[in-house]
């Protein structure tokens, strides 16, 4: 394993580096360089992001589409809403392990449930399991709030293990600021680790039952337990997500966890594309700014959506990235033969 | 006791409007193997349209008109459906499934606003049928009577569909091709033309559901994506594809959810997902999956 991991440093992960400091740099300006709003904005994108980096290990690596993803990111939110609400608990480093933990164990279970079918018999269960947890956030609102939901306020936050507060004057401005940094972090740390295990044995047999389930058993990959665990980690990076976002929402209701929510998370995944790494972080961060902006300038802002999903799967099914990858190689290979005539003539 | 059988008659109203509903995913699943997203909105779209027929355009027609218009929006649907298959599934048959999803997500998203465009955020309803139709009595307490109307109407079409598919030709054309379409399409059968019709018919009963439905209840914003999530339990249940299992499925949930109601309404359509989730895992392919349906 050590070996494998000093190996994957070596060759892929090096370049990815190399390609993705410029980027990193840039992430790292973003709150000097605009608004508390944009940077809160795009808090928001980098959230979805990881939830999105999760649920592709299901449908890009494993070719398991759930519907019922929005089950795993309001857990990880009502988990934390939760602690605020009857601990009075304010540290977020709690939250995320009390998230986690909880969203480890619930996708465990659901999983074990879910991965004893594929392909639409999966994405329905997934979704009946997820609307259970919706119906209950619903419906028991003295426990949960029901649709008024549980306020989580950033000024009863504290980072790093009671380091940073939010108080007094100029709360807001600290709090949008320190937080960008402490999400960027995570999702640094979610990329990196989401990278390692796609590219790991394990990540390549989940790969290899993905293309041909018969053939990977006769490998002797014991598929269910690998979808299982697939399974697992997927909710658990969702989880994380949800966890994460509660604080910059403010606000916790259940629409999270209803299907449609479900809906969005596919969608982001497919406008960046399934088939790239790369893919589910562009599209969740596209997929935030479109929604937002779709939000604030028209009334039918589900129309807009709607009408770029439908031309995404009928004109652009590798999404963003996919077609980015495609011109890219396009005008590589007119380049390489322009150079070819060169040397020959 | 009388509130037993009003409770009896509410739950196979329930089950009327469900079984139209469930009816048309499951022949659209049954014949092309499409899980529409978008079913629910076709639900939706009905109810508006007659909402809209009946409350606005009709307004003040004899009711005997009223009546003969009620079926304007499952027609509508229809019709949506027959212009949809051709021009946005169609090229999406030899894709993976999850762009067919995708599709649908897309055009439930797209429904959802032109519906709250074209008949506006406040919701309709046809409420006129219900005053005229009355009351009546039932072991001594008031009972609609258009409430069994819906009855009669869910059974008449039972009855009408399965005598399609079982009684006419283009019923043996239809499950020819849901069978072995290449088989079914060596054989002479259009298949492309009983995709068109097979759509436009699940749309239609998605549309009836609606069409019927409003006169009791009116048409809002947001009643397409309950009845999705209704419908998929009721055809999970019953088994996806099959004719009888959305019958039984939607009496089943019916009952469910009115008992439910009645004795433990905290959990009701936690209990319903959960009688799903617990088929699923049982019996993925449904109760009353029929290898041949």
């Amino acid at each position: 394993m050590g070996k494998f991991i000093a190996s994957a440093f070596d060759r892929s992960l090096t370049r990815l580096l190399a390609w993705m400091l410029p980027v990193l740099a840039l992430l790292l300006l973003v709150p000097v360089l605009t608004s508390p709003y944009q940077t809160q904005l795009f808090t928001y994108g980098l959230t979805f992001a990881i939830a999105a980096l999760g649920f592709n290990l299901l449908l890009g690596y494993t070719g398991l589409l759930s519907f019922g993803h929005s089950a795993y990111f309001g857990l990880g939110a009502y988990s934390a809403a939760f602690m605020v609400r009857y601990f009075g608990i304010g540290s977020m480093e709690l939250y995320l392990l009390g998230g986690v933990v909880i969203t480890a164990l619930v996708s465990a279970v659901f999983g074990y449930i879910c991965v004893r079918h594929t392909k639409i018999f999966f994405a329905i269960l997934a979704l009946a399991l997820s609307q259970v947890l919706w119906t209950l956030a619903y419906k028991f609102f003295w426990v949960t709030g029901g649709t008024d939901g549980i306020r989580v306020p950033f000024g009863s936050l504290t980072l790093l293990g009671g380091l940073i507060e939010f108080k007094g004057r100029g709360a807001y401005q600290s709090f949008v600021q320190h937080y960008y940094y402490y999400v960027l972090f995570l999702f640094c740390i979610c990329t990196v680790l989401m990278w390692v295990i796609v590219h790991s044995p394990f990540g390549k047999a989940l790969q290899a039952i993905r293309d041909n389930e018969t053939r990977a058993q006769f490998l002797g990959i014991r598929i269910r337990p690998y979808r299982w665990f697939a399974f697992l980690i997927s909710g658990t990076f969702t989880g994380l997500a949800g966890v994460l976002w509660v604080p910059l929402n403010g606000l916790v209701t259940p629409d999270i966890l209803y299907w449609p929510f479900s809906g969005e998370i596919v969608f982001m995944t497919v406008l960046g594309g399934f088939r790239n790494f790369t893919g589910p972080i562009i599209g969740a961060i596209t997929f935030n700014y479109l929604k937002a902006y779709a939000v604030a300038s028209t009334q039918y802002w589900q129309f807009l959506l709607g009408f770029v999903l439908l031309v995404l799967v009928l004109a652009l099914p590798t999404g963003l990235v996919g077609a980015g990858a495609q011109i890219v190689a396009k005008f590589r290979a007119r380049w390489a033969a322009a150079r070819r005539k060169e040397v020959v003539t | 006791m009388d509130i037993l059988v009003v409770q009896v008659l509410n739950s196979i109203f329930y089950a009327s409007i469900l079984f139209l509903i469930a009816a048309g995913l499951s022949l659209i699943y049954g014949v092309m193997r499409i899980v529409n997203l978008a079913h629910g909105s076709f639900y939706a779209l009905g109810a508006y349209v007659t909402a809209w027929t009946i409350g606005t355009a009709a307004a003040g027609a004899p009711i005997s008109l009223m009546f003969l218009l009620l079926p304007a929006g499952a027609l509508v649907v229809a019709a949506a459906g027959a212009v949809i298959e051709p021009t946005l599934l169609r090229p999406l048959y030899k894709r993976p499934e999850e762009y067919q999803l995708l599709i649908t997500f897309a055009l439930l998203l797209i429904l959802e606003d032109v519906m709250h465009f074209v008949f506006g955020g406040m919701p309709l309803t046809a409420g006129v049928i219900m005053d005229a139709t009355g009351q009546m009595r039932v072991m001594g307490l008031a009972y609609p009577v258009y409430n069994l109307v819906v009855i009669g109407i869910g059974i008449a079409a039972a009855v009408f569909l399965w005598a399609i598919i079982y009684r006419t030709k283009f019923g043996v054309m239809l499950r020819a091709t849901s069978q072995d379409r290449r088989m079914a399409s060596a054989l002479g059968i259009n298949v492309g033309r009983v995709y068109v019709q097979a759509f436009a018919l699940g749309c239609f009963m998605a549309g009836l559901g609606g069409a019927i439905v409003v006169p009791s209840q009116a048409a809002q914003l947001g009643m397409g994506v309950d009845a999705l999530v209704m419908a998929f339990v009721v055809v999970v249940i019953g088994g996806l594809g099959s004719l009888e299992g959305a019958l039984i499925g939607a009496l089943l949930v019916s009952f469910v959810r009115t008992a439910g109601i009645q004795f433990f309404p905290e959990v009701e359509l936690a209990a319903l997902y959960l009688i799903a989730a617990v088929v699923l895992v049982i019996r993925p392919t449904g109760l009353f999956f029929v290898r041949s349906a």
